[in-house]
């Protein structure tokens, strides 16, 4: 099953690459990873999305938590969550009929063109890694050129907060 | 174990931690299977020389001190060094890396620093006190059993609750087993106790395991070593497992009761619940299981051939054992050396046996005395070995003498890396492969020019007046060279991957076979 892990973790050099290297040790698969200071600048959130079975990220889980650096861990998907990602996508964007279709389905994945050229449109896109997954999908007639994905976010949803 | 020789000990650690990245290891454990000491903490800055990958890979945690002295800065390293010895000695203890940048060490550069009295670290708090609703349950199921079993475990030992458990164990009166971390956490000569378990343990314990019904884990940690074939591991028990390490539950084995917390803790908890509540073991049951044990136990399964004219290394351990008054620390390396300590030593105190367990490493033996010898000059300290594992570290003779550490080096010398050839013996047809030494020094020679005394024994007659003489010697090391019967296996012996119940037993162990029969 798809897991998202939020990671408080000690902003400091080698911090993330303790829990990455934690994953490549141990073998663990990492779908996506991001990292920012969070609003106390002593701390960086880590979201990682992990797929595993139960028994894999419950060890995934208590061997991070393990890390001396982690400080909280939340799995996001043990409750009603929100995951956004982000994705900046160049498609090539030549003729009058491609920049048409490329503008409509921007507009219905609620994109937005942030860059234009004579042969190119540079599209940016936010919503669930599924709404990525199909944007991209939904952009397979034309010439996609480069595509640039954050990596999930994600925060619970209600009042529960991560915290220290 | 007192704070001078916890953190001896660890400098010891940390050094042999690293060395265990070059030692070859024992061929089949590899590094990331043992797991003991894997979390590690930040990095302030770009180390210099590019070591982080090579301390990552080991300690509880690696850190370096901040170079360039400024006032500040000296104060996070005092810091640093404090938070080391805090992680280090604290919730699961483990060997902590501090990496000093040479330039702060410039005795040029002055500058008031404040060491910390105290520190806490909100990345860092580990779990002491188990919950209390959960000790309740596991008390009421253990007071439920008919076939209990006590597997105790390292941390008994390093949590310093020896006398918890013992209290624990005479209370319930049900056998214990104990892994080869935890051997001296109860005494090896009390009746209770039937013997260490897992690949080499004894036939009781092994038995037992399988058959039990209850079975507690106290600062154990389930190790493919001690489980064998997960699918068949106490295929009738529910399980109770103590760990101060959250990590460590439900990780090989899922268990039905957990309890996290500090053992100590956790079992004198458990001894209040005992002692002053009403409820009872169910004695018929424990009756019927102790002649069940007992049973197993006639077959006497460490037995060995007494009577040859070669010398049996468990001859030579039971011989150190009695010159020792069973008392001394004993530190060894790894293979057969190893186990024939852990069987045939007989500890009765903990802390006495020192060992590298899960992390296999060749090398451990001789570094691991001179840190003990080192806390404790007047204790008599014996380094079991053999002739493969003593060169790994063979140069530390030099430390021994500039420093003078009076160790006691018992090697059993039977010209092969024995528990590669045991296994070669028994799973591959007998191809002996780079197991064999036909090139090894003269140890006494060798022993001589590094300053210390050599003792070669060749002969069984000769092997009580040989390591008498050793032992008399209390101011010099004495390396003693034993030339072993090379056929000698380990037994009883679970070859990897298999179950409790399937043992390979020594030609010597007793009939009857099979006891349950027998019983029924």
């Amino acid at each position: 099953m798809r897991h998202i892990i939020s990671i408080l973790i000690e902003n400091e050099a080698g911090a993330l690459s303790r829990v990455v290297g934690l994953f490549s040790a141990r073998a663990y698969n990492i779908e996506s990873l991001t990292v920012a200071p969070t609003e106390d600048p002593s701390l960086s959130r880590i979201t990682i999305v992990a797929i595993g079975t139960d028994r894999i990220i419950e060890q995934i889980t208590k061997q991070l938590n393990k890390l001396v650096d982690v400080v909280k861990l939340l799995d996001l998907s043990e409750g009603p969550h929100i995951e956004r990602e982000m994705v900046l996508v160049k498609v090539k964007a030549a003729t009058m009929a491609q920049r048409e279709d490329i503008k409509r389905l921007a507009d219905i994945f609620r994109g937005h063109i942030i860059d234009v050229t004579t042969s190119t449109y540079t599209i940016e896109l936010t919503g669930s890694g599924k709404k990525v997954d199909s944007f991209i999908e939904a952009l397979a007639e034309h010439k996609i050129l480069e595509t640039v994905r954050s990596g999930v976010s994600g925060i619970a949803r209600g009042e529960k907060i991560l915290h220290v | 174990m007192n704070e001078t020789l916890k953190q001896r000990i660890v400098g010891a650690t940390v050094i042999t931690a690293l060395a265990a990245i070059f030692v070859p290891m024992l061929f089949d454990d590899p590094v990331s299977e043992a797991d003991n000491y894997t979390s590690e903490l930040s990095l302030p800055q770009e180390p210099e020389n590019d070591m982080q990958p090579l301390l990552d890979s080991i300690p509880k945690t690696a850190n370096e001190v901040l170079s360039r002295p400024a006032p500040v800065q000296i104060d996070l390293q005092a810091e640093t060094i404090k938070k080391a010895f805090y992680v280090a000695t604290t919730g699961r203890p483990g060997p902590v890396v501090v990496d000093v940048p040479k330039d702060i060490t410039d005795p040029a550069i002055k500058v008031p620093y404040h060491y910390p009295d105290k520190i806490t670290m909100r990345s860092y708090q580990p779990t002491m006190k188990g919950h209390s609703g959960q000790i309740k349950r596991a008390v009421d199921l253990l007071l439920s059993a008919k076939k209990p079993m006590i597997y105790a475990g390292g941390g008994v030992v390093l949590g310093n609750a020896s006398e918890e458990l013992r209290t624990f164990v005479r209370h319930l009166g049900y056998p214990i087993t104990s892994t080869l971390m935890a051997l001296g956490a109860y005494p090896a000569s009390d009746d209770l106790n039937i013997g260490m378990l897992g690949m080499h343990g004894t036939y009781e314990s092994n038995m037992a395991m399988h058959d039990c019904d209850v079975l507690i884990a106290i600062g154990a940690r389930f190790d493919d070593r001690v489980t064998g074939k997960i699918a068949e591991f106490c295929p009738d028990a529910q399980i109770i497992h103590i760990d101060i390490d959250p990590s460590s539950i439900s990780k090989n084995i899922t268990v039905d009761i957990p309890i996290v917390g500090d053992v100590g803790g956790v079992l004198q908890e458990m001894n209040h619940i005992l002692t002053t509540g009403k409820k009872q073991t169910q004695k018929k049951d424990i009756e019927a299981w102790w002649k069940t044990i007992n049973a197993w136990r006639s077959k006497e399964c460490l037995s060995y051939d007494k009577n040859s004219d070669k010398i049996k290394p468990q001859a030579a351990i039971e011989l150190v054992h009695e010159l020792t008054n069973g008392d001394a620390y004993v530190t060894s390396d790894v293979g057969q050396h190893q186990m024939w300590a852990a069987q045939y030593y007989g500890f009765d105190k903990p802390n006495r046996w020192i060992n590298s367990g899960g992390l296999g490493t060749m090398g451990f033996g001789l570094p691991a005395a001179m840190g003990v010898q080192l806390a404790y000059p007047e204790e008599t300290v014996v380094c079991i070995t053999g002739e493969g594992s003593i060169q790994m570290c063979i140069q530390e003779l030099s430390t021994c003498l500039q420093y003078g550490l009076p160790i006691k080096i018992i090697a059993l010398n039977n010209r092969y890396l024995g528990m590669v050839r045991q296994w070669q013996e028994f799973f591959y047809k007998e191809r002996y492969s780079h197991s064999y030494m036909e090139s090894l020094p003269d140890f006494v020679k060798l022993a001589e020019s590094y300053g210390h005394v050599g003792i070669r024994i060749e002969d069984p007659a000769d092997l009580r007046s040989g390591l008498e003489k050793a032992f008399a010697l209390k101011d010099r090391l004495v390396f003693v060279d034993i030339v072993t019967d090379q056929t000698e296996n380990v037994y009883p012996m679970i070859a990897a991957g298999m179950a409790h119940n399937e043992m390979h037993m020594s030609p010597h162990a007793k009939l009857p076979q099979d006891p349950e029969r027998e019983l029924s």
